[in-house]
């Protein structure tokens, strides 16, 4: 896009410049909020992050932070490598299991509508209800997916209280949720892919496979783009559900970084620490973010004449 | 009639007995951890660690319910997140209609550079402005109330929000508009009884999306609320599964309460939800 188009021209006649204000004033209410809550902050954290700050007041220390969370504090790695293996494993697995669900309601059979609202349901649920929720499913001796292994004869794992299936159990529980908003979108995508396409393809001799690979997968590249880069923002955003389960254990195998941080900045109060990590955090994302865009020029399609965007 | 449609239906038909079985096998998956949790809520407490477990329990405790409703004080805490929700979602629904009437309907200066850095600010991670916004509001005196959690709802009520109902804006014939501006409607009239009312599922989509986000939040009140008078169901629910993290049938009964009202507003805006979402060009992007 070119800077001028990106800035606009100022206008001169008086019907322009009357929109011109209204424009502005219909704005300003996310422009204030923007300014006071997102933009204002964010580089007060940024500055915090230089800072040793406890409640009250601060000290200037330079990058002694991030050096001693980077150099000194295995706790940051744990938590950032417990968190990777959680996106790692919940972000694929999620994406793809939503894809699958929307299929399966986009083949056009009777009840949809029905099978659609079960699937989504999960989603309404409250993250601490479903949390409480469950604890209870995982329960070792008398949590329902033990007693459903047992029934096939597999001695269930401890789950939350074995460190090495902790991490596994909360991928497993946001699998539940494979139906959500991500569903829909996928949904709305395979809509708008045309039906000729199909047909011709079929009457090429094109297996369901092949359709898939050559027509569906393509023509929804870009929705797969936003639901992978959606995704993986919510998993290094897990919070609630470690904070109730397991508050980070068993081990801190499940101590993840959303956790560790709030931990930083409201129980341990070391606000330049915490402000630290976030800027770390948010630094991560903006590299794994544009690896993605990267990336997806390789496997996003968009469609020629479209909205574009 | 169906067979009249579709000329193969009999053999479509058979080829679907896979897809059938794999929707149900998902049906099934799906709504076991809700049912496996209304079960247990109406389990005496010996039941509840009974082998095998009872599907049905007998006899149903239906007590379990009110036993968990008045083990803590609820009604004050449900009272607590409706104010907060409803304040909150009354804000965001107003004020996101109000700015992408202006980002869909008015040219003016930069509206492309803020309309990028708004759509920027969804990938924002909360945890970057958490720190600095509880120390504003800390200056403010304002923490241990409501006013963090209801204030900042006021200020476009998010980018999502505004991207959503923009998008559905400009769905809409700009005709619309001209013709109510020849009846001498001015903008704001423009909005309220051409825009608005053709944005119901939209609209209804945020409606869900604030509701939900606000009834569900957990990290906001347990930064901001400090006394139990204050408390939200999900702090609440906390503090229950530490008094009475024993009684797991009082503690599912609880969760069922909390849960409850977000599926019936569900299945009440479900219709106008579902349509919201596919028909906004999100699917698109």
């Amino acid at each position: 896009m070119k800077l001028t188009e990106l800035l606009g021209t100022k206008p001169s006649t008086g019907p322009a410049r009357h929109e011109e204000r209204w424009g502005w004033a219909l704005v300003a209410p996310w422009l204030i909020g923007f300014l006071i809550f997102t933009l204002g902050p964010m580089l007060y954290s940024l500055w915090l992050s230089f800072q040793k700050y406890d409640l009250a007041h601060g000290e200037y220390v330079g990058f002694e932070n991030y050096r001693r969370l980077l150099l000194k504090d295995e706790l940051f790695w744990t938590a950032l490598s417990n968190t990777f293996e959680y996106a790692l494993l919940a972000v694929p697995l999620g994406v793809l299991g939503s894809l699958a669900c929307a299929m399966l309601l986009n083949t056009g059979v009777r009840g949809q509508r029905f099978f659609r609202t079960v699937f989504y349901l999960p989603t309404m649920v409250p993250a601490v209800a479903s949390s409480i929720l469950w604890l209870w499913m995982l329960n070792p001796d008398n949590g329902l997916l033990n007693i459903g292994l047992s029934k096939v004869g597999i001695q269930g794992p401890e789950w939350l209280q074995d460190e090495r299936f902790a991490l596994p159990a909360f991928v497993l529980m946001s699998l539940w949720g494979i139906g959500g908003a991500r569903m829909l979108i996928f949904l709305a995508g395979l809509q708008g892919v045309s039906e000729t396409y199909y047909e011709a393809a079929t009457l090429d001799g094109a297996s369901g496979w092949q359709r898939f690979r050559h027509i569906t997968w393509p023509l929804i590249s870009p929705v797969t783009f936003f639901n992978v880069t959606m995704g993986l923002i919510g998993a290094m955003g897990v919070f609630t559900s470690a904070y109730i389960m397991t508050g980070g254990g068993p081990n801190n195998s499940t101590l993840f970084y959303a956790l560790y941080l709030f931990r930083n900045a409201f129980e341990y109060f070391k606000l330049g620490k915490a402000s630290a990590m976030a800027w770390l955090m948010f630094l991560v994302l903006l590299v794994l973010t544009l690896i993605q865009f990267k990336l997806s020029k390789k496997w996003v399609h968009y469609e020629a004449g479209g909205e574009g965007g | 009639m169906k067979a009249l449609q579709e000329p193969n239906a009999p053999r479509r038909g058979l080829r679907r007995v896979p897809i059938y079985i794999l929707l149900l096998a998902g049906t099934v998956l799906f709504s076991l951890p809700f049912l496996w949790t209304f079960s247990t809520a109406l389990k005496t407490p010996e039941a509840v660690f009974q082998y095998p477990p009872q599907w049905i329990p007998q006899p149903a405790e239906w007590g379990n319910f009110t036993k968990a409703w008045t083990a803590l004080p609820f009604t004050l805490f449900v009272w607590n997140t409706i104010v907060i929700t409803a304040i909150a979602t009354f804000g965001s629904v107003l004020s996101a209609s109000l700015v992408a009437y202006g980002f869909a309907r008015f040219k003016f200066r930069y509206r492309t550079l803020l309309f990028y850095t708004m759509l920027s600010t969804m990938m924002l991670p909360s945890q970057v402005t958490m720190i600095p916004v509880f120390m504003i509001w800390r200056d403010l005196h304002a923490v241990d109330t409501f006013a963090p959690l209801t204030v900042p709802a006021f200020f476009g009520g998010g980018a999502f929000y505004i991207f959503l109902l923009r998008q559905f804006y400009m769905s809409i014939p700009k005709e619309l508009d001209e013709a109510a501006k020849i009846d001498g409607a001015g903008y704001l009239r423009i909005w309220w009884s051409v825009l608005l009312p053709l944005s119901k599922p939209a609209i209804a989509t945020i409606c869900v999306f604030s509701l939900m986000g606000h009834w569900d939040d957990f990290m906001g009140p347990l930064i901001y609320l400090n006394t139990p008078e204050k408390y939200t169901v999900s702090i609440g629910l906390r503090m229950f599964q530490d008094s009475l993290g024993t009684s797991i049938e009082l503690l599912m009964a609880a969760a069922m309460i909390h849960a409850l009202p977000m599926i019936v507003l569900f299945f009440l805006a479900q219709r106008f939800f579902v349509r919201g979402i596919v028909t906004t060009g999100l699917g698109g992007r």
